[in-house]
């Protein structure tokens, strides 16, 4: 009996131990990779980097195009991908909350929510690079918004069915219509959730890289011609990390610093909007 | 409606008739949103057929150079104009295997800290933790991996594999040539760390959703919080558990940017895990700007198309199984 209660306690610590271990190895990772990432990023992190263009290779030189660039991305993705992902969340949270219509497009969106970046910069190379015959800025931003839709409206649908239907009824025995209802009672009651959705959103895109390789390419000047081929910092982070150049190689960290910080910033603000918004 | 009313109430006269006009407008104008947030709706399905039918078309002129051969074929020369498939199906899925392989029972292992051992005051903000090495955008995992992974596990962790396993036969195969540092072993490592986070959120949401009473009876039996674990938790959140996990694993098959940066893009299949090889998506990251001729794109988007079919019926098989436990919940 001894020996066998013996055994039960001896694996259970060792299954403890284990879980222990574990999570100190996932936390471990954390650490080492913003480490190496404030290591290399910091060094050669200088005022040059945000007000400079990208240098040929073995001058010195910043990433102001490319920052221009990936925010004139987001943003643009961002205006276009918002409105659409709203819209449809609003159609599967308000209109056809148990239709069969709203099951669909869940279901594709949860898909797409995690369909592999690179498909959708072919999908967007296909209809709009090919047609248009040249890589540009705007075949870029709508990659992204292709990005940005299946996120906003995950979050937008689920915002606005965790408003109360009290709510809802109230307004209707005002004699609201549904339209105002949604846009005057809904929207607002949801609008943290909603805002968290997009934020998400964008720490989703400022990183992606994938997409924008054959559609907004790179460009070594400044332009912010959205006809023309469009720098962003993942695509310059991939050819100068690739490079022979050591120069091309330092900037590359600096960049990967910027979108790293950016990342953890834009997801640490939409947590706590979340997290507010829970206690309140 | 309320100013509508005043109005209607001061004018008096034609107070039928505004109003009418004013809740035909509102009639209408809800027909109108609701119709604009059908067809968003509408729109989402639009994107994804949009990805099916434009993959189908770009890769037609490949599809019908090499049929079903292209699947199974593992040449892949671009000046003979000869493309195979099979070394990038083959890299991905080996490199999704490591990843899965690591990551699966460490995620489970830090689901269960999380959920039975951890003090209540550690659990948000390790659980943040982790969803924050979730948030790391792939690139940064690829210029990471190459500068500092890749050159730690050539000094380090290769050698002593070759050491340690050149003379077990079979692993001597799986451990063979040269430390080169990048190559299939490392892009599985990378993924592995990048799928963690996912495998561990969701296991750790399905097992929070195991009835405290099945719990708490299996303690009051005397069991450990192993045996809790092992033979009451796990059975109970199986079916959520395998989605995680295959929630993951689309995410492994189809990352990019962190496996091109360690895999060191070589089409061809070799035994040995320390060898570099390629993947589907690295492939056309790789290769896609710089194809000429029609033939060279369309094998890539030929390409692009197996990988989202593969994504697709992982990603598929693992909502309908998240699916299924949510509504066993719900």
């Amino acid at each position: 009996m001894t020996s066998l209660y013996a055994r039960r306690r001896r694996r259970n610590m060792i299954a403890k131990g284990l879980s222990l271990l574990a999570t100190l190895f996932g936390l471990a990772w954390l650490v080492v990779i913003l480490f190496d990432l404030a290591w290399e990023g910091l060094s050669g992190l200088s005022l040059q980097v945000f007000t400079e263009m990208t240098p040929p290779p073995g001058a010195a030189g910043g990433l102001l195009n490319p920052i221009v660039g990936s925010l004139i991305l987001t943003v643009l993705a961002v205006l276009i991908g918002t409105p659409i992902g709203v819209l449809a969340g609003t159609y599967m949270a308000e209109y056809g909350r148990y239709d069969r219509l709203s099951s669909v497009v869940r279901f594709i969106n949860d898909i797409l929510l995690s369909a592999p970046s690179i498909v959708v910069g072919l999908f967007v190379y296909e209809v709009m690079v090919v047609p248009m015959g040249h890589f540009s800025g705007l075949a870029g931003a709508v990659a992204l918004a292709v990005i940005v839709i299946p996120v906003v409206v995950r979050t937008t649908e689920d915002m606005l069915i965790l408003v109360p239907d009290q709510l809802r009824e109230a307004a209707a025995a005002l004699g609201m219509p549904r339209a105002v209802i949604i846009a005057k009672v809904c929207y607002r009651a949801a609008k943290a959730g909603m805002v968290t959705g997009v934020l998400l959103a964008i720490a989703r895109i400022s990183g992606e890289t994938a997409p924008l390789l054959f559609t907004a390419l790179n460009n070594q000047f400044w332009s912010t011609d959205l006809n023309a081929p469009m720098a962003s910092l993942p695509a310059v982070i991939f050819q100068f990390a690739l490079s022979p150049y050591k120069d091309w190689q330092k900037l590359a960290w600096s960049g990967a610093l910027i979108i790293t910080f950016t990342v953890l910033a834009l997801s640490i603000v939409a947590r706590a909007l979340a997290a507010s918004r829970k206690s309140a | 409606m309320v100013d509508v009313a005043l109005q209607g109430g001061a004018i008096g006269r034609g107070v039928r008739s505004s109003r009418v006009r004013a809740l035909d407008r509102l009639r209408l104008g809800d027909a109108a949103f609701a119709l604009l947030t059908r067809a968003a709706a509408l729109a989402v399905l639009a994107i994804l057929g949009g990805v099916i039918v434009s993959l189908f078309i770009g890769s037609l002129p490949a599809l019908q150079a090499f049929g079903v051969n292209f699947l199974f074929e593992q040449r892949w020369n671009p000046v003979t104009e000869k493309f195979g498939a099979l070394a990038p199906i083959y890299g991905t899925l080996v490199t999704s295997f490591i990843a899965m392989l690591i990551a699966v029972p460490v995620g489970l292992l830090i689901a269960l800290f999380l959920t039975e051992l951890c003090p209540l005051w550690l659990r948000r903000p390790i659980g943040i933790a982790i969803e924050l090495l979730a948030g790391i955008p792939s690139i940064i995992y690829g210029i990471w991996g190459l500068f500092v992974f890749a050159p730690f596990l050539q000094d380090h962790v290769q050698p002593a594999l070759i050491a340690a396993f050149g003379d077990v036969p079979l692993l001597s195969d799986l451990f063979a040539g040269p430390p080169y540092g990048i190559g299939v072993l490392t892009a599985g490592l990378i993924l592995a760390i990048m799928v963690l986070p996912f495998i561990t959120s969701i296991s750790r949401d399905v097992f929070d959703a195991v009835p405290p009473v099945l719990k708490e009876a299996a303690y009051g039996l005397g069991c450990t919080t192993w045996e809790v674990f092992r033979h009451v938790v796990l059975p109970y959140a199986r079916v959520g558990v395998i989605g995680g996990v295959m929630l993951g694993l689309g995410r492994a098959l189809g990352e990019t940017m962190a496996v091109t940066f360690v895999i060191g893009n070589a089409h061809k299949i070799s035994a040995s895990i320390l060898a570099p090889g390629t993947t589907i998506s690295a492939t056309i990251a790789n290769e896609f700007t710089e194809a000429v001729g029609d033939l060279y794109t369309s094998a890539l988007i030929a390409l692009g198309l197996i990988l989202f079919c593969i994504t697709f019926i992982v990603l598929a098989a693992a909502r309908l199984m998240l699916a299924r436990i949510e509504r066993r919940l719900g």
